[in-house]
C-alpha cells in the first residue's frame, strides 16, 4: 500500500559514513563532483572508481538500492551516450554501415560521459542513503549560514524543510485512512475513465487538505506557546562538531579534487 | 441459525517479507449472529481495527476466511464493493472523512455509489438523518459548520444510509465529552432496537461495552482471549485485570468487597446488579 513508498532514501546504520558530520559529507560530495568533472583519462576515472567503490563498501548500502536509484535516469544516460557516440567528430572506426558514423574519439567520449553521470548519481545518492533527512537539513543550514549576512532566511528555510519532511509519513498514513473510509462507503478508485478517476479523488483530497491545514494550525499554535521566534540566538539540540575523522575525510577529498585538476592540467 | 458473519482462523501480516513484518491478527475466530449486538474489546494494538477491516473486505486475509451469510466474501474479488454496502463500517473519528458541500450530499455519497434511484437516495438520506437525530434544516448546511458531535452523526448517517445488514463501529465515542458519548451510544442502541439490526461495537471502554453488548469478544496480542456474555466475561474479572484490561467500575467495587472478605458475586457490571447481589448476601446472612 501507500506505506511502502520510500521517501527520503535513508538507510539507517552506524558505519563510518553514517557517523560523519553531515557538513563533511555535503562538502565531500561537492569536491567529489569537482574531481569527477576534471577526470579525463583511464587513470583518473580509475582512481575515482576506487574512491567511490571504497565509500560504497564502507557504507554497507546494498548494491541493489544503488542500482534502483539509477533506474529513473537510465533514459538520460542512454540518450547522452548515443548522442556522443554519433555526433562527435573524428576519424570513423571502419567504413561499414553504422560504424562509419562512429569515431574512436566519439566512443571514448560516450563511455566517459556515461561513467560520469552514473558515478555522479551514485556519489550523491550515497550521501542521502547514509544521512538522515533531519541531519542533512541541519548540515545545510549550517553551511548556508553565511547567507544570513545578506538577509537570506536560512534558518526558516531549514525549519520548513524539516517540518515538511516530518509530516510526509503522517500525511501518508492519513491518506491511507481516508481512502479506507471512503472505500467503506463504496468509493471506487480503480475503475472508470480518466475523468471518473480524477473525480474519485475529491473525497480524498478535500479531507486531506482540511487535515493538513488543521495540523499546520495546531503546530503553529504549539510553537508559539513555546515562544518560538525564529533563528535569532537559537542553539541546537544536536550541535554539529567536526571530529578528526571529518577533517581527514575532507582533506582526502580536497587532495583528490586538487589532484584531478593537476592531472588534467598535466595532460594525463 | 446461520451466522451473519463468521471469521475463521484469520491471520493478517503487515509488511510481509520486510524486517518490519508483524502479525496484526493471528488465528482469530469470530461469529456474529443476526440481530446480535456484539462488543469487541482490547488494548491498542490488540488487532481489533485490523480485524474489523476484514469484515467488509477492506483488508484481505493473509490466511483464513471471512464468511458473510455463509459465503466467502473473497469468492469473487471483483464483487468486493457489494460486501462493503452490506457491512457498513464506521471508522474512528469518522468526521474527518466529510468532504461534500452539504450534509445532504455527504450522506448521499454511499447510496449514490450503490447506483440507487434518486428517489430512493432521498428517502435513505432523510431516514438516516432522522435515525441519528439530525434536524431537517442541517441537511442544507455545510458539514464543516457543524459541531464535533454533529459532524460525527453526519458521518454515521453516511454509513447508515447504505442500509447495511451489519453495522460495525470502531470507537464511535472516541474524543467526545460524556454527554456526546451517551448520545452516540443511545442512537446506536436505538438503531439496533428499532431495526433489530446486527451491530458490532469496538471499544476499549469496558463500561461502554458492558452496558450495550449482548456478547463480548476480548482480544489480546492479536489473538482471541475471551468470549461470552457480559456476565461470563466479568465473572473472570481478575483475569481481565491481569491482562491489563479495564473492568467496569461496579465490577471493581464488587472485587474489592470480595477481597475484604465479603463473598459477593463479582459478575456484576451495573449498579442495579450489585445492589441485588448485596441484598441477596444480606438475605442469606440473615437466614444463617
Amino acid at each position: 500500500m501507500l506505506k511502502d513508498i520510500t521517501l527520503g532514501q535513508f538507510f539507517p546504520g552506524s558505519t563510518l559514513l553514517h557517523r560523519l558530520d553531515p557538513r563533511t559529507k555535503l562538502l565531500a560530495v561537492v569536491l567529489y563532483i569537482v574531481a569527477l568533472f576534471n577526470a579525463t583519462s583511464v587513470l583518473t576515472y580509475g582512481i575515482l572508481m576506487v574512491v567511490l567503490g571504497t565509500c560504497i563498501c564502507v557504507s554497507k548500502v546494498p548494491a541493489k538500492a544503488l542500482t534502483r536509484g539509477l533506474r529513473p535516469v537510465v533514459v538520460i544516460v542512454a540518450f547522452t551516450a548515443v548522442i556522443n557516440l554519433f555526433f562527435t567528430g573524428g576519424e570513423p572506426i571502419a567504413d561499414v554501415f553504422l560504424l562509419r558514423h562512429i569515431s574512436a574519439k566519439g566512443l571514448v567520449t560516450a563511455i566517459s560521459m556515461m561513467l560520469r553521470i552514473v558515478m555522479l548519481i551514485m556519489g550523491t545518492f550515497l550521501v542521502t542513503y547514509t544521512t538522515s533527512p533531519i541531519s542533512l537539513t541541519d548540515g545545510l543550514e549550517n553551511l548556508l549560514s553565511p547567507l544570513k549576512k545578506v538577509r537570506f532566511p536560512v534558518h526558516e528555510m531549514a525549519m520548513m524543510m524539516s517540518i515538511a519532511l516530518r509530516f510526509i509519513p503522517t500525511l501518508i498514513e492519513e491518506t491511507d485512512k481516508i481512502m479506507s473510509a471512503q472505500k467503506a462507503r463504496g468509493a471506487d478508485f480503480e475503475t472508470g475513465s480518466l475523468i471518473q478517476r480524477a473525480n474519485a479523488l475529491v473525497p480524498i483530497l478535500v479531507p486531506l487538505f482540511i487535515s493538513a491545514f488543521r495540523r499546520a494550525d495546531e503546530l503553529a499554535t504549539a510553537m508559539e506557546c513555546r515562544c518560538y521566534n525564529g533563528g535569532e540566538g537559537r542553539t541546537a539540540l544536536h550541535v554539529l562538531r567536526y571530529r578528526p575523522v571529518d577533517l581527514a575525510v575532507l582533506g582526502g577529498f580536497a587532495v583528490l579534487a586538487a589532484g584531478m585538476v593537476a592531472l588534467r592540467l598535466a595532460g594525463l | 441459525m446461520e451466522p451473519m458473519i463468521r471469521v475463521e482462523n484469520l491471520t493478517h501480516t503487515y509488511s510481509a517479507g520486510t524486517p518490519f513484518e508483524r502479525n496484526a491478527v493471528e488465528g482469530m475466530n469470530l461469529t456474529v449472529m443476526p440481530g446480535e449486538f456484539l462488543g469487541i474489546i482490547g488494548h491498542t494494538g490488540s488487532g481489533k481495527s485490523t480485524l474489523i477491516q476484514h469484515l467488509n473486505g477492506l483488508l484481505k486475509p493473509t490466511s483464513g476466511h471471512v464468511y458473510l451469510e455463509g459465503r466467502d466474501i473473497w469468492e469473487n474479488p471483483k464483487e468486493i464493493r457489494q460486501v462493503r454496502f452490506q457491512v457498513g463500517l464506521v471508522f474512528q473519528y469518522p468526521e474527518y472523512q466529510l468532504f461534500e458541500e452539504t450534509v445532504y450530499k455527504d450522506i448521499a455519497f454511499g447510496p449514490g455509489n450503490m447506483g440507487l434511484e434518486q428517489e430512493e437516495i432521498d428517502r435513505r438520506v432523510r431516514q438516516a438523518a432522522e435515525l441519528v437525530g439530525l434536524p431537517e434544516e442541517t441537511l442544507d448546511k455545510s458539514p464543516f459548520d457543524l459541531s464535533g458531535g454533529q459532524k460525527r452523526r453526519v458521518a454515521i448517517a453516511g454509513v447508515l444510509a447504505m442500509e447495511p445488514k451489519v453495522l460495525v463501529l470502531d470507537e464511535p465515542t472516541a474524543g467526545l465529552d460524556p454527554q456526546g458519548r451517551r448520545q452516540i451510544l443511545g442512537l446506536i442502541q436505538e438503531y439496533h432496537r428499532r431495526r433489530n439490526a446486527t451491530v458490532v461495537l469496538v471499544s476499549h471502554s469496558m463500561e461502554e461495552i458492558a452496558q450495550n453488548a449482548h456478547r463480548i469478544a476480548v482480544l489480546k496480542n492479536a489473538r482471541n482471549f475471551m468470549e461470552g456474555t457480559p456476565r461470563e466475561v466479568f465473572a473472570r474479572a481478575a483475569e481481565l485485570e491481569q491482562a491489563g484490561l479495564d473492568v467496569p467500575q461496579i465490577t471493581r467495587v464488587a472485587m474489592a468487597l470480595r477481597r475484604r472478605g465479603l463473598p459477593v458475586d463479582t459478575a456484576v457490571y451495573t449498579v442495579e446488579e450489585l445492589k441485588d447481589a448485596l441484598l441477596r448476601l444480606r438475605g442469606g446472612a440473615a437466614h444463617a
